[in-house]
C-alpha cells in the first residue's frame, strides 16, 4: 500500500461525507414531505458511502484510524473532496443541478472502480453504482423538470449551472495521486470519464432548456486542501460534538 | 443459561426471529440480508450483507442477530458484514414477496441488474390493493431507503414499491 492509495481511498470518502452533510441541511426543510424523505434518504446513502470508504482507507494506512478518526479528527486542509460538495446549498435548484452534476459523475467512477484491482475499493463500488444511478435519475429528472418548468425553475437553474459550471474542471483533472492509481489499476481515467459524463449532462442540459456556460473560470483546490471559506463552518457543525466531548458515543 | 451444540440447521431456524427492523414483517433470510451460516470448531459465523450503504437497519441488525443467538445458547458468535456480491432484490425468497403484497407494499416487478436501474423508468407496479397497474410514481424515495411512493390513479390509494436494485 502506498501514501496515494489511502489518499485516493480517502478523498473519495471525502467527497461523500461532505456531499452528504450538505444534502442533511435539507431535512425538515424541503420543499414538500416526499422530497424531503428524498433527500434525506440520498443523504443517507453518500454518507452509508462514506463509511465504508473511510474504514477502507484506515486500513489501507495502517495506523489504527477508523472511520470515526477521518471524520471526525481531521482539519479543513486535510479533506480531499472538491470544492463543489461544500458550497452551501442555495434554493432547491442550485442543489438539484449540484446534485445531478455529481449524481452523474459517481455513477461513471463508480462503475469503472468495479473493475479496480483494489477488491475491496471494486465491492464498495458495486454498491454504490447502483445507488448513484438511482440518484442520478432523480436529480437528472429534477433538472429537467426546472429547467423545462416555468421561467423562474428555468432561471434559478440556469443560475445554478453558471456559478456550478466553473467547479466541474476539478472533477476531471488528474493530480500525482489520480496518476499513480491509474498506472496501479486501482483507478480509471479521467479523461474517458469526462467523455461519458459530458455525453449524459450536455444531452441532458439540452433537453431541459439549460445552456452550458463558458469555461471562462475554473476553481480548484478541494483535492490539495484548499478550500472555500464554508468548508470550516460545515466541519465545525458536523465535528463539533466530537471534539467538545472526545470519544463520546451514543 | 443452557449452551446450544451449534449446527447450522439450529442456528438458521434460530435467526428466523430476526426481522429487518423498518419491515418487521420480513426476516432477514427473507430479504436476502442473510448470507451465509457456517460453524467452525464450535463457533458460529453469521454473514450478513447490507441492503443500501446507508440502511440505518444494519447496526439494529446486527445487534440482534448477537442477542437472538446469545439468548437461544450459542456463547460464540462472530457476526461478519460482507459487501460482495451486491445485496439485489433478486435476492427476496418468493415468501418475501407474497409477505410484502400481503400488507400493502408492492414487490419488485423485474429482475434486477444494473443496466434495469439505469433505465427511466421501469414496468408499470400494480396497486396492491385494487391490483389495477394504472399507478403512477410520486417520489423515487418512499417510507425508507428501499421503497418509492406510488399512487394507484384506479382506487386512489397511495402505496409502497419495494424498488429493484
Ligand atoms: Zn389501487
Amino acid at each position: 500500500m502506498s501514501d496515494a492509495h489511502f489518499t485516493y481511498v480517502l478523498r473519495l470518502g471525502d467527497n461523500a461525507l461532505v456531499l452528504g452533510q450538505r444534502l442533511s441541511e435539507w431535512c425538515g426543510h424541503s420543499p414538500f414531505l416526499e422530497e424531503d424523505i428524498a433527500m434525506a434518504n440520498t443523504a443517507l446513502d453518500l454518507i452509508g458511502r462514506a463509511r465504508m470508504l473511510y474504514s477502507h482507507a484506515g486500513r489501507l494506512e495502517g495506523r489504527g484510524r477508523d472511520e470515526d478518526a477521518l471524520a471526525y479528527l481531521r482539519d479543513e486542509r486535510e479533506f480531499g473532496n472538491f470544492l463543489m460538495c461544500e458550497l452551501p446549498n442555495g434554493d432547491y435548484g442550485f442543489t438539484l443541478v449540484r446534485q445531478y452534476l455529481l449524481d452523474v459523475y459517481h455513477r461513471h467512477l463508480y462503475a469503472a472502480l468495479t473493475e479496480s484491482r483494489d477488491d475491496e475499493l471494486a465491492a464498495i463500488a458495486a454498491k454504490a453504482v447502483k445507488e448513484a444511478a438511482y440518484h442520478a435519475r432523480r436529480s437528472g429528472d429534477w433538472v429537467l423538470r426546472l429547467g423545462d418548468g416555468t421561467a423562474e425553475s428555468n432561471a434559478r437553474c440556469q443560475a445554478a449551472l453558471d456559478e456550478l459550471w466553473g467547479y466541474t474542471a476539478e472533477l476531471f483533472t488528474p493530480d500525482a495521486v489520480d496518476s499513480a492509481m491509474l498506472e496501479a489499476g486501482v483507478a480509471p481515467d479521467l479523461a474517458t470519464l469526462r467523455t461519458r459524463w459530458e455525453a449524459d449532462v450536455l444531452a441532458r442540459l439540452a433537453e431541459a432548456g439549460l445552456t452550458v456556460p463558458a469555461d471562462d473560470w475554473q476553481a480548484e483546490g478541494g483535492r490539495a486542501g484548499r478550500h472555500t471559506e464554508h468548508m470550516g463552518r460545515l466541519l465545525a457543525e458536523l465535528q463539533f460534538v466530537q471534539r467538545a466531548y472526545p470519544g463520546q458515543q451514543w | 443459561m443452557s449452551v446450544a451444540v451449534a449446527c447450522v440447521a439450529g442456528v438458521r431456524a434460530a435467526l428466523e426471529a430476526v426481522r429487518d427492523p423498518e419491515i418487521p414483517i420480513l426476516t432477514i433470510a427473507d430479504l436476502g440480508i442473510l448470507r451465509e451460516v457456517r460453524v467452525e470448531d464450535g463457533r458460529v459465523h453469521v454473514v450478513i450483507t447490507p441492503t443500501y450503504s446507508g440502511c440505518p437497519a444494519m447496526h439494529a441488525i446486527e445487534g440482534d442477530v448477537r442477542a437472538t443467538l446469545a439468548a437461544a445458547g450459542y456463547a460464540d458468535v462472530v457476526v461478519e458484514t460482507r459487501l460482495a456480491p451486491a445485496w439485489t432484490t433478486d435476492w427476496l425468497t418468493p415468501a418475501a414477496r407474497r409477505k410484502l403484497l400481503e400488507v400493502g407494499i408492492a414487490p419488485p416487478v423485474e429482475a434486477s441488474s444494473d443496466k434495469n436501474v439505469l433505465r427511466l423508468h421501469g414496468a408499470a407496479v400494480a396497486c396492491p390493493r385494487c391490483r389495477s397497474s394504472d399507478t403512477e410514481l410520486v417520489s423515487e424515495f418512499g417510507s425508507t431507503a428501499c421503497k418509492a411512493l406510488y399512487r394507484c390513479r384506479a382506487c386512489l390509494e397511495p402505496f409502497d414499491y419495494f424498488k429493484c436494485l
